[in-house]
């Protein structure tokens, strides 16, 4: 039970994670790896807003995230939008999102230095509860609570907003929706912001709840960000919902049974596998399509 | 001739590591020659590197067949793990040769053998300049003699168009899988290269980061030619050095000034001169061409 | 029977995008492939050449069944295309494209270009003047060092034909070569599909110029919703009341 906890836990993160990097690929048939580095630079965003202006955790953690999605409207008016309408379009939007990944690591590395930094002492709630035959933390428990706020969140706003409606429209075709009306530049500035938004929400929470914010953590995270869209399905919001968690689990309950050297090799194996037997994954289609 | 001397000593370490990573650089146009974006050459680089290590460490092996094993090893292994992946398209690939990368590198950091995270040291030096840019006068030698011929424009065709080219006869298949394995034997033997220059090798050498700077190289440089990828690898192991007055003044560390500049060199090129330094010339002269159309348009 | 189409079946998902179609070609024969827009034409060529397989029924050249079989067997067989859409390679020279289409024709192990042979570089020299000479045929040798991407779209169809032509086939599929051209053009095109017939390769046309090919086809097969509908000479053909309701579309 306390594992299934943990796991429930981890994959929380994983699962926002994801998700941000399945909505590019869903609207823009591009993966961007600077995904890892929002997700990097959010933590450190809220960091310094907790560490350094000594804003509480719950007012610094909007704020961050709110930064995090207009770096990814940066982002996507830099990098990605001169190379739309390339043939290669999306070998050079990855090599481009490369580009930018290693930029932010840079300014990251250059305004931190290469430690690791800790949340200042206080800033992060400690207190422990029992739930079922389990130890909860509170931290655990609020980024549980956050993350499926946030994916119910987004749930609402792809099913029930016009944004939304438009969201989809130009993940299908995005031809088709423009000649329907939709500002596809807009539309795809928006998602750059949620997707971003989500990247830097799962990165504050990791470094919240790990205690462990530095500029190489993105690194860790993108390779299980690509076993979980992967195995969820590129371009699937559900898919990356439910690998997600479905990876959080196995990790946590592999590191439980064989041990910590084989956390990592988990989310390779489930990759390989994955690709080599079914490619589209769980819930994605030869088609990219959204929730 | 002491100048000159003493200009050698001076920079001849960054000489040898042009090569290598001239080396590196091709090994990822291998690849990209034929439209494929493989990011795993890190790995296939780490497994020479060990395994001329390990050779030199335990044998009496003579470097030659040191190195022809560095190279054969990783162009061995390349077989059975090309022929499932190469079936996947673009973005999967990718993903899935850098995963590819991340299984090496964890394995050595595993294995006790080879003192995991710690790596190996105390290597003898036996590279040098010499025999590196001999090892790459060899790659070039081959990338030029495929270049116009059958087998040379079978890969550009499958770059173009892969199920056009399936239909002309092509088998694709085979032709990615001998560039996939070309290219990891070039890794392997940079590895090899590399770990005799440096003394030592640890899985950190080895991580994501490298064959990101590889791939940063090959498209800096440029790839519609086999030229490009030494190009971008002078260039940017030489760009340190002309950072260094930069690192001084904005006050930033080189290490992250590095970073920085490769990123950066990256974004403008894929954004500006998406083919690359080498297509700087062509560039220019279709630019000029275009002013002076348009300058005859209005006169 | 040099193609023999038997009973094939393609569908995609629940979408039957062709149905128990046969026919089949001789020898030398021009054979048309005609019918309403999404009838099936394009997909019934990407099933012979192997870029598709069938879900059901077989295709047999010179006896030898080759549904199921990768793209790159099957042109070896001696069956090669065009595309409706043209897919040369744009930066390849017009002549690089065709001797690209040479590929299965030419023996050269690399190893002799390595060493300097001088077969290699006559190898070499003797394909180039074959490709200089088949677009010489389609007319367009001047334009041997143009990139492809940058001809005209008449003269792409005419490269791509030439590059189709690179190996030798037995049978040339053609997918739309007209498509947008001016009469002239056409004509072209049509001297040029007889002459390829004269010379002993079949051809298999999809068009929608009805005349061309009643005009250029000793036998035309008709396909509607995935189905053959006529199979026969083309004046009978153009008289079946199914072939013209079909056209004249009492459904559509």
């Amino acid at each position: 039970m306390q594992q299934v906890v943990n796991g429930l836990f981890l994959g929380s993160i994983y699962a926002l994670f994801a998700l941000g990097y399945t909505l590019v690929f869903g609207v823009l048939d591009i993966l961007n790896l600077a995904h890892q580095a929002v997700f990097m630079l959010c933590a450190f965003t809220a960091l310094a807003l907790v560490g350094t202006l000594h804003l509480h955790t719950l007012v610094a953690l909007p704020i961050a995230i709110v930064a995090a999605g207009l770096v990814g409207v940066l982002l996507e008016r830099a990098a990605f939008r001169p190379l739309r309408g390339r043939s290669d379009s999306n070998i050079s939007g990855l090599i481009s999102s490369l580009a930018a990944a290693t930029i932010f690591e840079a300014l990251a590395l250059a305004a931190w230095g290469p430690g690791q930094f800790r949340f200042p002492f206080g800033s992060v709630p400690d207190r422990r509860l029992q739930l079922g035959g389990a130890i909860v933390s509170e931290v655990q428990a609020v980024i549980i609570g956050i993350s499926v706020a946030m994916m119910l969140a987004l749930t609402w706003l792809l099913r029930r907003t016009r944004l939304g409606r438009h969201i989809r429209a130009v993940a299908e075709s995005p031809l088709a929706a423009r000649i329907l009306g939709v500002n596809v530049d807009r539309v795809i500035a928006a998602s750059f912001f949620i997707s971003s938004a989500l990247g830097g929400a799962a990165g504050v929470l990791f470094g919240l709840a790990f205690n462990d914010v530095s500029a190489d953590m993105g690194r860790s995270v993108e390779l299980k960000g690509l076993a979980v869209i992967i195995l969820g399905g590129m371009g699937s919001m559900p898919g990356a919902v439910l690998a997600g968690y479905g990876l959080g689990i196995i990790e946590v309950f592999t590191v439980a049974k064989l041990g910590s050297s084989w956390r990592d090799g988990v989310s390779f194996a489930v990759l390989f596998l994955v690709l080599l037997l079914r490619p589209r994954g769980l819930l994605g289609q030869a088609a990219t399509r959204l929730a | 001739m002491e100048a000159l001397l003493e200009w050698w000593l001076t920079y001849q370490s960054a000489v040898a590591f042009i090569g290598v990573n001239a080396l590196l650089a091709l090994s990822v146009y291998a690849t990209l020659s034929c439209g494929q974006l493989s990011l795993a050459n890190a790995g296939f680089m780490a497994i020479g590197g060990y395994a001329g290590a390990l050779l030199t460490l335990h044998t009496e092996l003579p470097f030659a067949l040191v190195l022809a094993a560095a190279a054969a090893l990783p162009a061995v292994v390349a077989v059975p793990l090309g022929l499932p992946v190469l079936r996947l398209r673009g973005v999967f690939l990718a993903i899935a040769t850098i995963g590819w990368g991340e299984v090496v590198r964890l394995a050595l950091v595993n294995w006790d053998y080879t003192n995991g995270a710690l790596g190996l040291v105390a290597i003898p030096q036996r590279a040098g300049p010499g025999v590196i840019y001999l090892c790459l006068a060899l790659a070039l030698f081959v990338f030029w003699r495929l270049r116009g011929s059958r087998a040379g424009q079978a890969l550009e065709a499958i770059r173009e168009d892969e199920p056009a080219a399936r239909t002309l006869g092509i088998d694709t298949t085979a032709y990615k899988l001998a560039m996939f394995a070309f290219g990891a034997g070039l890794a392997g033997l940079a590895g090899g290269l590399e770990a005799h220059l440096t003394f030592m090798v640890a899985p950190s050498g080895y991580g994501f980061s490298r064959v990101v700077d590889m791939l940063v190289q090959a498209v800096v440089g440029g790839i519609a030619h086999f030229g490009g990828p030494v190009l971008g690898a002078a260039f940017l192991t030489l760009l340190p050095e002309a950072l260094r007055e930069v690192s001084r003044v904005t006050g930033m560390e080189p290490g992250p000034l590095r970073l920085l500049a490769n990123g950066l060199v990256l974004l403008l090129v894929i954004l500006f001169l998406p083919n690359g330094i080498v297509s700087l010339p062509q560039r220019v002269r279709e630019w000029r061409e275009e002013r002076r159309a348009a300058r005859a348009l209005v006169g | 029977m040099l193609l023999s189409v038997e009973g094939v079946s393609r569908a995609f998902g629940g979408v039957k995008a062709v149905e128990g179609a046969s026919f089949a070609v001789a020898a030398g024969e021009v054979h048309g492939l005609i019918g309403p827009n999404g009838a099936g034409k394009t997909t019934l060529l990407n099933l012979v050449s192997g870029l598709l397989r069938p879900t059901a029924g077989t295709i047999q050249l010179d006896g030898v069944r080759c549904d199921g079989l990768a793209p790159h067997r099957i042109a070896a067989l001696g069956v090669t295309r065009t595309f409706q859409n043209i897919r040369l390679f744009p930066q390849l020279s017009a002549l690089e494209n065709v001797l690209v289409g040479e590929h299965l024709r030419r023996r050269a192990p690399l190893w002799r270009r390595m060493v300097f042979l001088p077969s290699a570089a006559r190898e070499e020299r003797a394909a180039r003047a074959r490709a200089l000479e088949l677009l010489d045929r389609v007319g367009l040798a001047d334009r041997a060092a143009e990139k492809a991407g940058f001809l005209s779209y008449g003269e792409q169809r005419r490269v791509e034909i030439a590059r189709a032509l690179g190996s030798e086939p037995r049978v040339l599929l053609l997918d739309e070569p007209t498509a947008g051209m001016n009469p002239a053009e056409v004509d072209s095109v049509a001297r040029l599909i007889a002459e390829v017939a004269r010379l002993g390769h079949s051809v298999l046309l999809v068009e929608h110029n009805v005349p061309l090919v009643t005009k250029a086809c000793h036998r035309i097969t008709v396909l509607d919703f995935g189905r053959v509908i006529a199979d026969g000479a083309p004046a009978e053909v153009m008289r079946n009341p199914a072939v013209v309701d079909a056209y004249l579309g009492t459904r559509r």
